[in-house]
């Protein structure tokens, strides 16, 4: 077996709390489709057999009601843990560990993309990679988001991340946060690569391919949490350290205890001596102009995938739900009405608009640039523009819904006109009420 | 090698083609019926073509198409001989060996060509009558190295050669489909001399049609096949132990399934791993050669052993085969140019491209205090040498860095030419990275003398006259150069008249060369067929 699959699906959607207090963030619909179904298609897409999830009872108990998720034909291990949120995606493999028998695919529940996997699964086989990551160029939202008063941009924390001239090779990696005084460059790293290209625009996917080395390394180190935030810049780090790449590893006595915590690690990272001679008599180096060997001796390598086109989308704030919620549809050749769907006919329904199963869409309604949940009712002289309505909600008659984003269970009163608002989960709008940029999430 | 799958007679290929013709897979009992039949027509054969040996020798005069009417009065004598001959034809055939130079002056082409029509007719007779005579075919085959090779042989063409027959592609695409293993597409426009290759493009790997956690094909076969096509391993030896490295994961990793014999299965679980590295990169004969080998080793593993034993056997005959056949044959080589003064004190060398040996004989000269420097010479698009540089620098050898162009005017300096080799062919020709023979023809026409440094597992028997039938065409698109930002070439495959053509590697006539040091010792070129018959009579 060459690589295992592994869901991050325990995520808590800190940054949406308006969309997820009721609903887990794995199961939010995009699309209709709930948000761990795009990964997990992903995968079974490029012949994933089997896959394990790590997530809570919560949305263990949802995943095995969802219809769309039982149409996955992959085998789902799941795996649940506590929901009190102290656990890191680092604590969770090493929750898994035993299940862990080659090297991983770690995915999060948020990811929606049409990446070709193999870009990235290739890095990490031809160079023998420690980690393989994926990243992709940031675009701006432009929609405007509910709920939220004047173009307030949150100071989002930028990532420095820096890649070598063939922008494959990751070289650092440093959040704005982690810096304070400046961005700091180690000189052994530039003397080995002279030209590094520095990009802050990049987001990144959250999709990691690992050594099973790595796994290991994480049951003896307790205290790295998180994969993103400790483990990813540590391996980054490790790559130019001088315990990996210096040949007497045991005659210095002070290293010793750096040793044994990096032990796995590097007992990884020694090839076996018949690839050690392939690469010697082999005439190719990944770089040239200075006396070192292919990648400078070193033997752990971290290397990105830097997607310049297609679709590739985090779902972790409200503007990102509701950009991919425009977006995802698109990837994928399906009827936009779902044929269950009882439409009458003098409505008047975009082409881009999606209309999920069991609905009842009344005359005189307009639909444009929508995406309608499953079970939903509009009724008669309903204008809905730009929105996202989940499922299971009724709007009654009249109503004029623009730019907003609906949840389930909610009920809108007749008359009603909301233009850039949020309701939340089985709120009930009143009728003839008026709503601008307000967001209605408590109960 | 690509050739190993040579027909041996008309009456076989008869057989294969009416199986083949009912539709179904051949079928235990018919694999066993044909493996007699096959025998026997064998046995038939080495009847009639000893009997054409014995006469050669007996008359040592000129054979021509003429002479078979003379000689069929003769064969009743000879015909009482038969069940001797099988015992005196290896006997008999260093003496036919030793004829055959005597012979070649008085032949000239016409007459080899009559020859050759003349055998051709027989076989179709033959084929018609189904009768044993064999008065035609006696006279017109030459007497040559084992028995076997008398046969006139009518050889299959390797399909990597036969890229613009629909059929051929047709064929394989067939077999891939079989293997479950995806077909690689051909890339941009060919130059029309060398549209029978391949042509593949690095950005489309073949990995894209693969599932990602490989399941067909193994994991190690599978970086292997990437490492190859990125060019991550290159170079023939890099290539054969990197090769035999994954075929040691492959073999650890295997289980003998129910009801099959190690022995045979192992050895078709092989087959589509052969075919996905053949796509990837079309096959080195290093590689051709290691994988022979294996092969042989493991259909010779007994039934009865178990698989542990049987498993540890071949792991350790892969070992102790890279050990004899490259890092030890490596040493000898390089022990043989030093001790016999092949790099003397005060020696300008030369030496082209990247060769894992070249370099490693230099080192050690180096070592062993010989005062010398080097002439690195390179070529785009691959430029190797740099990487030789980089080794040879490091180690403290004062180097000179040129590219091919100015091989003319360097040359006066040199005092000797070190090429690697690819592989070394039937004919004597060498078959090395594209540029290697005219750096041959400059140092012969400067008198500088040139060696090349080749193990013997790299000897294969293919023939080969030119480069064009049988190369490798790698990626049009290294050619494309940025010259400060512009890209000059970068619409190419839009310009209807405008083709790009990378090759690979070149052929060496043996009049260019001057020695070939091997572990056996310093060889002319031409001796490489004696080599070949040696190993093969051991094995």
């Amino acid at each position: 077996m060459e690589l295992q699959a592994v869901l991050m699906a325990a995520g808590g959607g800190s940054r949406m709390t308006d969309l997820t207090y009721n609903t887990p963030k794995a199961m939010l619909p995009v699309g209709n489709k709930p948000l761990m179904w795009y990964p997990l298609n992903l995968l079974e897409k490029v012949g994933f057999e089997e896959v394990i999830v790590i997530t809570t009872k919560e949305v263990q108990k949802a995943m095995s009601t969802d219809l769309k998720i039982k149409d996955v034909k992959m085998k789902l291990d799941v795996v649940s843990i506590q929901e009190d949120g102290d656990m890191g995606t680092a604590d969770a493999l090493r929750h898994i560990q035993p299940k862990i028998k080659t090297d991983i695919l770690v995915l999060s529940c948020d990811l929606i993309t049409d990446v070709a996997l193999h870009e990235v699964v290739d890095l990490f086989r031809a160079h023998n990679a420690t980690m393989a990551m994926l990243m992709s160029k940031a675009h701006e939202f432009t929609e405007t988001v509910p709920g939220q008063k004047g173009k307030k941009k949150t100071a989002e924390q930028r990532d420095f991340v820096g890649v070598d001239k063939s922008g494959k090779r990751l070289l650092f990696m440093a959040n704005e946060a982690d810096l304070e005084d400046g961005l700091s460059i180690r000189k052994s790293i530039m003397r080995k690569h002279p030209r590094m290209l520095i990009k802050t625009g990049l987001v990144d996917a959250h999709l990691y391919c690992l050594k099973k080395a790595v796994v290991d390394f994480l049951t003896e180190n307790k205290s790295i949490s998180s994969i993103r935030g400790e483990l990813v810049p540590y391996l980054v780090r490790k790559q130019f350290s001088k315990t990996v790449n210096s040949q007497k590893l045991k005659d210095d006595t002070d290293d010793q205890t750096q040793e044994k915590n990096d032990g796995p690690l590097l007992i990884s990272s020694r090839d076996e001596p018949l690839l050690q001679l392939a690469q010697e008599r082999s005439c190719w180096n990944d770089h040239r102009g200075d006396m070192s060997e292919a990648y400078h001796g070193g033997k752990l390598r971290c290397y990105v995938h830097i997607m310049d086109q297609g679709l590739c989308c985090r779902v972790n704030t409200l503007a990102a739900y509701i950009e991919v919620n425009r977006l995802a549809p698109k990837l994928f050749e399906e009827p936009s009405v779902h044929p269950s769907a009882d439409i009458s006919e003098r409505c008047q329904m975009g082409s881009d608009s999606i209309i999920g199963a069991v609905c009842h869409i009344a005359d005189k309604t307009s639909i444009k640039r929508s995406t309608i949940g499953n079970f939903t009712t509009v009724k008669e002289k309903v204008k809905v523009t730009n929105s996202i309505i989940m499922h299971g909600v009724t709007i009654e008659e009249g109503c004029n819904i623009q730019g907003s984003v609906i949840c389930s269970n909610a009920v809108i009163g007749r008359g009603a006109d909301l233009k850039y608002c949020l309701v939340g989960n089985g709120q009930h709008i009143e009728p003839e009420g008026k709503s601008t940029k307000n967001s209605s999430d408590r109960l | 090698m690509a050739d190993s799958g040579v027909i041996d007679g008309p009456g076989r290929k008869d057989e294969i083609e009416r199986a083949k013709s009912e539709g179904k897979d051949l079928t235990k009992e018919e694999k066993q019926r044909l493996r007699k039949e096959k025998k026997q027509q064998k046995k038939i054969k080495e009847k009639k073509d000893d009997k054409a040996s014995q006469e050669n020798e007996k008359e040592k005069k000129p054979v021509t198409s003429a002479a078979p009417a003379s000689q069929p009065p003769t064969q009743p004598t000879v015909q009482k001989a038969p069940s001797a001959v099988p015992a005196t034809a290896p006997v008999s055939v260093p003496a036919s060996e030793a004829s055959v130079p005597a012979d070649k002056p008085t032949k000239t082409k016409a007459e080899l060509k009559a020859e050759r029509r003349a055998r051709q007719e027989a076989e179709r007779a033959s084929k018609q009558t189904k009768k044993g005579e064999t008065g035609q075919q006696a006279a017109t085959s030459k007497p040559k190295a084992p028995p076997s090779d008398l046969q006139p042989v009518v050889k299959r063409l390797p399909e990597h050669i036969q890229v613009d027959n629909p059929d051929v592609l047709k064929k394989l695409a067939k077999k891939l489909e079989r293997q479950q293993i995806p077909l690689r597409s051909d890339y941009g426009y060919k130059v029309s001399l060398f549209s029978h290759l391949h042509q593949y493009s690095r950005k489309a790997p073949l990995t894209q049609q693969l599932s990602i956690p490989s399941t067909v094909i193994h994991p190690a076969i599978v970086r292997l096949g990437l490492q190859y096509s990125h060019g991550i391993v290159a170079g023939s030896n890099a290539r054969s132990v990197a090769l035999l490295h994954a075929f040691k994961q492959v073999i650890r990793d295997y289980t003998t399934p129910q009801n099959e014999e190690l022995s045979r299965d192992l050895v078709n679980k092989l087959k589509p791993y052969i075919s996905f590295l053949n796509q990837c990169r079309p096959l080195s004969a290093s590689m051709g050669n290691a994988i022979k080998y294996i092969k042989k080793e493991i259909s010779n593993i007994p039934s009865n052993c178990k698989e542990d034993e049987a498993k540890n056997k071949l792991l350790n005959c892969i070992e102790s085969y890279i050990n004899e056949k490259i890092i030890l044959a490596g040493v000898a080589i390089a022990k043989c140019a030093i001790e016999k003064q092949k790099i003397s004190d005060g020696d300008v060398i030369l030496v082209y491209g990247c060769s894992s040996l070249v370099n490693h004989i230099l080192c050690k000269a180096f070592e062993k205090n010989r005062k010398f420097r080097v002439i690195v010479v390179d070529s785009r698009p691959r430029l190797e040498g740099k990487e030789a540089l980089r080794r040879l620098v490091q180690k403290g050898i004062s180097c000179t860095y040129v590219l091919i162009s100015a091989v003319s005017y360097i040359l006066p300096e040199v005092s000797k030419v070190f090429l690697g080799a690819h592989a070394l062919l039937a004919n004597g020709y060498v078959m090395s990275r594209v540029g290697t023979s005219q750096i041959a023809l400059v140092a012969k026409a400067f008198n500088v003398p040139v060696l090349v440094c080749c193990e013997t597992y790299k000897f294969c028997d293919r023939v080969q006259t030119d480069s064009f039938v049988s190369n490798e065409l790698d990626d049009p698109d290294d050619l494309i150069v940025t010259r400060k930002g512009t890209t000059p070439l970068e619409g190419w495959e839009n310009e209807s008249s405008l083709g790009l053509l990378n090759l690979v590697y070149d052929v060496t006539p043996p009049d260019f060369v001057d020695l070939v040091i091997t572990e056996l010792g310093m060889i002319p070129c031409t001796s490489v067929p004696v080599v070949l018959r040696v190993k093969n009579v051991d094995q």
